[in-house]
């Protein structure tokens, strides 16, 4: 091969190459974008969804799907992923998201149950036989104990946690806001570390071992013990907990300019249907439609309205800079 | 046979006398091996085990998952696109430095190195900054339906760019070093620019474009940090071989991820032979004619 056929070569294989690139195809597709641990209930969900689509309409639709910590899944979308749906860990996000024009105001009203149709709580993950005997929330501000839980500023996940417990600590008899304080400060020292998301958090506990204890979506629980063995781990269910709702909502902006709109909302309402309360269950969602069975154990939830008055309220006192989580991660770190 | 033992040993005593005592050089020697065999081998090792513990059936059903396909289609994809492009930017750059001077030379060269220097996570924000929604060229972008981050052009102008030094680096000294006596000889006996480069420069450096082609191939199939940011993740569409790794690795399918890392890796060491391959013809200074 002399240097001049290889020139061509090069050359006509980069031409090819350019020539195929705009071949993707042009099927009706939709994006969703969620955050970490709704992997295999919308890879499921989004495979029944397709198949209703099609008998419904005639149609094919391919769901794509991207994941991440809901919180950066957000900040993705606003610069630009075009997210036909978010399916995201909490409101605030998908407010952040509102607040950049791309969904509608009022998005929350437009499905029932605050536009979560399924919801989760916050369960405690630990080694199999509870060789620490944690039972409740009051046993994991023991000394010794190491709780493993993501990082409130970037997990919705982790917020989540942190609320539960804040919450627990409110209910208690002569709870307030000091001594709830002092009790989420006492459980942070606990912490040894931070990871950015929540499956970043099963991971440091289930494969690297870390911890006596993993504050962890119910499903997530589930999944690492039903993925990683029922010999090495059991979930602890305490008597009180957070009601989680994940929010799902259309991006008013992407499916108007694409077109999407009619198939993105029926994807959503199909999150309500009996086949999607039914998938939701069987990956250790708690369904809202109460005819539809399931497993999980039965516990007293509190709603992030009812304790903290919303979540733009607990964002702005709790994970803002310079706010209560910074106060008291703060203060473990002077210790 | 007594008379070759003989020589070889006077040999080497004569060595050891210029260089170090023997037990100094068996422990280097010793904990060069000891280092590699704990960093490289080990784990490349870990990285095969895992790809192949639940069997050959399983290891090939994990390749041929649609997202991994998916996956692997646009690694090649992207280096496809961002190798030629390269290739013909470093040549023209080597070219400039090595042969010809002139004002801002040296800022030139600092320019292309400073994918070398900056984290490809920066680099990249830069792009979401200036090609995202909110970037300041998002309004102008989306006005007219195209799209770049979070999308294919975004993952190869992010390739493009952390792969971008690796051939002109590998030129400039090697065309430096050649100096420009042989195309001044062209010129004067009457060939013009381009028959000039591509009779007599492009013959010399063939060699060392090569060796810098697939420096370049293997850094833009494995880079993870720079498209990470762009990628978007989205499923079967802007995930790279190394972002999937990553994923499947997060979601306990670890057959499927070591099965893509092996991949990976694989590429790496057939990258190694052809690089030590070519390497023996560089030092030898006289390209293999192929004629």
């Amino acid at each position: 091969m002399n240097v001049r056929k290889f020139v061509t070569l090069v050359a006509a294989f980069s031409l090819a190459l350019a020539t195929a690139l705009p071949a993707f195809a042009a099927d009706l597709t939709l994006l969703n974008v969620s955050y970490d641990p709704t992997r295999e209930l919308y890879a499921d969900f989004s495979n029944a969804f397709s198949q209703h689509w099609q008998k419904t309409t005639g149609q094919k639709v391919t769901i794509k799907q991207s994941h991440g910590g809901s919180g950066k899944q957000a900040r993705a979308v606003i610069d630009g992923l075009e997210a036909d749906v978010v399916t995201l860990a909490l409101a605030y996000d998908i407010d952040a998201i509102q607040e950049k024009g791309l969904i509608n105001p009022g998005w929350q009203k437009r499905l029932s149950h605050n536009s979560s149709p399924n919801t989760s709580t916050i369960v405690f993950l630990v080694r199999k036989g509870n060789p620490k005997k944690i039972k409740d929330w009051d046993d994991l501000i023991k000394p010794g104990i190491s709780v493993i839980t993501p990082n409130p500023k970037t997990s919705g996940g982790a917020r989540w946690n942190y609320l539960a417990a804040w919450g627990y600590a409110l209910h208690q008899k002569g709870g307030n806001e000091a001594k709830a304080k002092e009790f989420v400060t006492k459980l942070y020292k606990n912490v040894p570390v931070l990871d950015s998301g929540a499956r970043g958090s099963t991971n440091t506990f289930v494969q690297r071992g870390l911890g006596d204890v993993l504050l962890a979506w119910e499903n997530e629980a589930f999944l690492a013990i039903n993925e990683l063995g029922p010999d090495k781990f059991e979930i602890v269910t305490p008597p009180e907990s957070i009601l989680a709702e994940p929010p799902v909502a259309v991006v008013d902006k992407v499916v108007d300019k694409r077109g999407t709109r009619k198939v993105a909302e029926e994807y959503l309402k199909y999150l309500y249907s009996p086949e999607g309360q039914r998938i939701a269950a069987k990956h250790y969602y708690r369904p809202i439609d109460k005819k539809v069975p399931t497993k999980l154990a039965k516990l007293k939830l509190y709603t992030i309205d009812q304790a903290f008055g919303g979540w733009q309220k607990a964002q702005k006192t709790h994970f803002s800079d310079g706010g209560v989580f910074d106060q008291i991660t703060g203060a473990a770190a002077a210790k | 046979m007594s008379a070759p033992t003989k020589t070889h040993t006077a040999r080497s005593t004569g060595n050891s006398r210029i260089t170090e005592p023997a037990p100094v050089r068996w422990l280097l020697t010793a904990t060069a091996l000891i280092f590699l065999g704990l960093f490289l081998v080990l784990p490349l090792a870990a990285v095969f085990s895992q790809a192949f513990e639940k069997g050959l059936e399983v290891y090939l059903a994990a390749l041929r998952e649609p997202d991994t396909l998916a996956s692997v289609k646009l690694t090649l994809i992207t280096a496809a696109v961002a190798v030629p492009l390269n290739l013909v930017f470093g040549v023209m750059a080597a070219w400039a430095i090595a042969k010809f001077t002139f004002p801002g030379k040296n800022l030139l060269i600092t320019l292309i190195d400073l994918p070398f220097s900056v984290s490809p996570v920066i680099s990249d924000l830069i792009y979401v900054l200036m090609f995202g929604r909110q970037g300041w060229l998002g309004p102008f972008l989306e006005a007219h339906d195209i799209k770049i981050v979070f999308a294919v052009p975004g993952i190869i102008l992010a390739t493009i760019f952390v792969t971008f030094p690796f051939i002109a680096r590998e030129l400039i000294p090697l065309m430096e070093a050649q100096g420009r006596d042989e195309e001044e000889a062209a010129l004067v006996l009457g060939a013009n620019g381009l028959q000039t480069f591509f009779r007599v420069t492009l013959p010399n450096i063939k060699w060392g474009i090569i060796y810098g082609v697939i420096l370049c191939n293997a850094r833009a199939m494995g880079e993870f940090g720079a498209v990470s940011v762009v990628s978007g993740h989205i499923r079967g569409e802007t995930n790279t071989m190394p972002l999937l790794v990553e994923i499947l690795y997060n979601e306990y399918q670890f057959v499927s991820s070591f099965a893509i890392a092996s991949l990976l890796a694989m590429l790496a060491l057939i990258t190694l032979v052809a690089k030590t391959i070519l390497e023996r013809h560089l030092d030898e200074g006289q390209p293999l004619r192929d004629d």
